[in-house]
């Protein structure tokens, strides 16, 4: 008698406990900066977030997924420590989302850790990240996972003499490395490496030099934007394409603002990446489809928008995994390090021991599809790690 | 600039208001307990632009470059940290004194020129050492920033915690400690010897005092200051960024200056307090468009309130006072 009574308060326990779940919402705390010269980065962030949300409901295992979002502003480390922590202890967030530069990101880990929150890093790309955050798991990429790739391709692809052209602060100095790395592994020479200041550079001169020194081919990265359509059209302007100094430059450096304002002078241009919104898969036509019903087709989506989708679907399985109930962080970190799905990039493995994404690479050129100008995938390198 | 502004001596007594206004954090403690990483970093700001208001609102030097000390303080205490120095005093007090230095150097350049070449001499001082630190990036850490930073407890008993309850008490007993420095100096005959340079820069050499000297002390002991406030903040993050040598800092430290009004002591304090609780919770609103209602608020200030906000009351009071007395 006792025994079935114990059973019967367990199972009203129980269920009292589901009925409480199910009451309170699942939080995620997004970290982007929606102002300032970042914003563009927000925007993509948040709509792919938003485009998960709406490609697959706002409720797992009957527990409503609550997305807050917060504005760091842009490379803002004590920022980014502040809002974390505010929506630790004050919104009691299941999980961490950032989608910012590695200062913030790292200072929001240190927050995670301690709380012992999982936190999903959804952009921030410079090597080893997860190292310093205990309790952190990239979706996003790393700057040598895309660019060593593009290195050993160029080289496997007959091209000898090179010059590299980055943008002089950390992840364009990663990016020289790593393509280096690439090209003299696989038999080219560097034949010199240039490197332009970070803040509103004239690459007009730099470009010349390079004409000048007449490689086979350039290898470029800068910060995509502005510096990226800057350095192509000065590419061109130049005449190096005429000269037969071939451009090879990293896929985030190429793609709409360079297409609408260069149009068919692109075309055939060689690039790098781990996403293209060309993907011939059912998920990425799922992804694109939910992504132009949040923004109104007025953006297009990126890799960055791409992370934060796969972000949220992680986060998906780990509530659906363990049935809503959230209470023990290091299992849901556990999960979340334990992954692998099919993200409309591709598959994507993350690795239980560093919680780094590893996956594929794409060598893509630009080509007319689905009636515009787009970057299509040629040649696979699979499972890259970061 | 102050036309209708009586001129006193200095009085260094406490006001009633002053001793409210040192009251407030401790209610701030128990009412809003959620935000005290917050308002520590109100108290680290506001630090920040006490140590601009002695330059500029006390000695009259135009800096648009004043983030450069707040970052080597910063720099100074990441890298003590991260190198198994976590003692937290002794931490910032070497901050203080680095960046004390390195102002005391940029003094010379600074003091020679008026207005718009110490705006330009700051500036270019601010860019460079931004450079140099992304340069460096096998010292700072580049854009990556300085972590890696293991602090010790604070006078061995309080380790920084998750709720920023150390970090709340901590940087409050700081910003009052430098306060109180200041105050003194300000309230001292050098404080108003910096008064005179800031109205009369040609009449202080014909009283005998020297304009470059004055200029010289007070522009190291801001750089100091600041870099004690750069030290907090990178101690209370345990994390040092680039940015916090960034163009960005100092011209968002001059807004909160302007917006609490300059001269004053307490209107950097004010200032800082304003614009960091009006963005937060503005952007909490909505984190797209708080910008424009900052924005907003500085348009506002500056047309009708002339000297910031404590200029505004300290005009309506004395309207008040004049009125009561006719």
């Amino acid at each position: 008698m006792k025994q079935i009574r114990s059973l019967l308060l367990g199972v009203v326990a129980v269920g009292f406990a589901a009925l409480v779940h199910a009451a309170e919402p699942i939080k995620v705390g997004l970290l982007t900066p929606y102002s300032g010269p970042f914003a563009d980065m927000g925007r993509l962030i948040d709509a792919g977030v938003k485009a998960y949300v709406k490609a697959h409901g706002d409720t797992v295992a009957g527990r409503k997924i609550e997305v807050i979002t917060r504005d760091t502003t842009g490379p803002a480390p004590e920022v980014g420590k502040r809002l974390a922590q505010e929506l630790v202890v004050r919104d009691q967030v299941d999980f961490l989302m950032v989608g910012g530069f590695t200062p913030e990101t790292l200072t929001a880990g240190t927050v995670a850790s301690a709380a012992k929150k999982p936190l999903l890093v959804v952009n921030a790309s410079s090597s080893n990240i997860t190292d310093k955050i205990p309790y952190g798991v990239r979706y996003s990429f790393s700057f040598r996972q895309i660019t060593q790739p593009l290195g050993a391709w160029a080289a496997k692809n007959g091209i000898r003499r090179m010059m590299t052209l980055v943008s002089d602060y950390g992840p364009g100095i990663d990016c020289e490395n790593a393509f280096k790395d690439g090209f003299t592994s696989n038999g080219g020479t560097i034949v010199e490496s240039v490197r332009t200041p970070l803040k509103s550079p004239e690459f007009g001169p730099f470009i010349q030099k390079v004409k000048d020194a007449k490689p086979e081919a350039l290898f470029v990265w800068v910060p995509s934007g502005d510096q990226a359509l800057n350095v192509v059209k000065t590419y061109y302007e130049r005449g190096l394409d005429k000269a037969g100094i071939r451009l090879v430059i990293l896929g985030d450096d190429i793609d709409e603002p360079v297409f609408n304002a260069l149009g068919d002078k692109v075309k055939g241009l060689v690039t790098s990446l781990h996403y293209s919104t060309a993907h011939p898969t059912a998920e990425n036509k799922k992804f694109l489809k939910a992504f132009a019903e949040v923004t109104g087709n007025a953006i297009q989506p990126t890799f960055m928008s791409v992370a934060a989708y796969d972000g949220m679907a992680a986060i998906y399985e780990a509530v659906k995994r363990q049935n809503g109930d959230l209470a023990d962080g290091a299992k849901t970190l556990d999960i979340l390090a334990n992954l692998q799905f099919e993200s409309p990039r591709g598959k994507i493995v993350i690795d239980p021991k560093t919680r780094d994404v590893v996956q594929a690479v794409y060598i893509r050129r630009v080509e007319p599809h689905n009636g515009r100008l787009e970057n299509v995938e040629f040649e696979t390198i699979p499972d890259v790690k970061p | 600039m102050t036309g209708s502004q009586t001129y006193r001596l200095p009085d260094g007594r406490w006001q009633k208001a002053e001793i409210v206004f040192w009251l407030l954090p401790i209610v701030v403690y128990f009412v809003a307990s959620d935000y005290l990483l917050l308002a520590s970093q109100i108290f680290i700001v506001g630090l920040f632009a006490l140590s601009l208001d002695l330059i500029l609102g006390y000695a009259g030097i135009v800096s648009l470059g004043h983030a450069a000390f707040f970052g080597v303080g910063a720099y100074t205490a990441g890298l003590l940290a991260s190198h198994g120095w976590g003692e937290p005093l002794s931490g910032l007090l070497l901050g203080g004194i680095v960046a004390a230095l390195v102002g005391w150097v940029a003094s010379f350049m600074v003091v020679r020129g008026r207005d718009l070449t110490q705006l330009m001499v700051t500036l270019g001082i601010g860019l460079m050492l931004f450079e140099a630190a992304n340069k460096a990036a096998f010292i700072t850490g580049g854009v990556d920033g300085l972590s890696g930073m293991a602090m010790d407890k604070v006078l061995g008993i309080f380790e920084f915690d998750l709720y920023g309850k150390v970090a709340y008490w901590y940087s409050l007993a700081v910003l009052f400690v430098v306060f109180l420095v200041v105050r003194r100096t300000v309230y001292s005959p050098f404080g108003l010897g910096l008064r005179g340079l800031h109205y009369g820069p040609k009449r202080m050499p014909a009283i005998g005092a020297s304009v470059y000297r004055r200029q010289v002390v007070v522009f190291t002991v801001g750089a100091g200051v600041a870099g004690i406030a750069g030290a907090l903040l990178a101690q209370t993050t345990q994390f040092v960024g680039l940015d916090s040598l960034s163009f960005h800092r100092s011209a968002e430290l001059m807004i909160m200056l302007v917006l609490g009004g300059t001269g004053r002591l307490y209107g950097g304090l004010v200032g800082a307090a304003i614009f960091m609780v009006a963005q937060n919770y503005l952007a909490d609103l909505n984190p797209v468009y708080w910008q424009f209602w900052i924005g907003l608020l500085l348009v506002l200030v500056v047309m009708f309130a002339h000297g910031g906000v404590l200029g505004g009351l300290a005009a309506l009071r004395q309207r008040r006072t004049k009125e009561a007395t006719k």
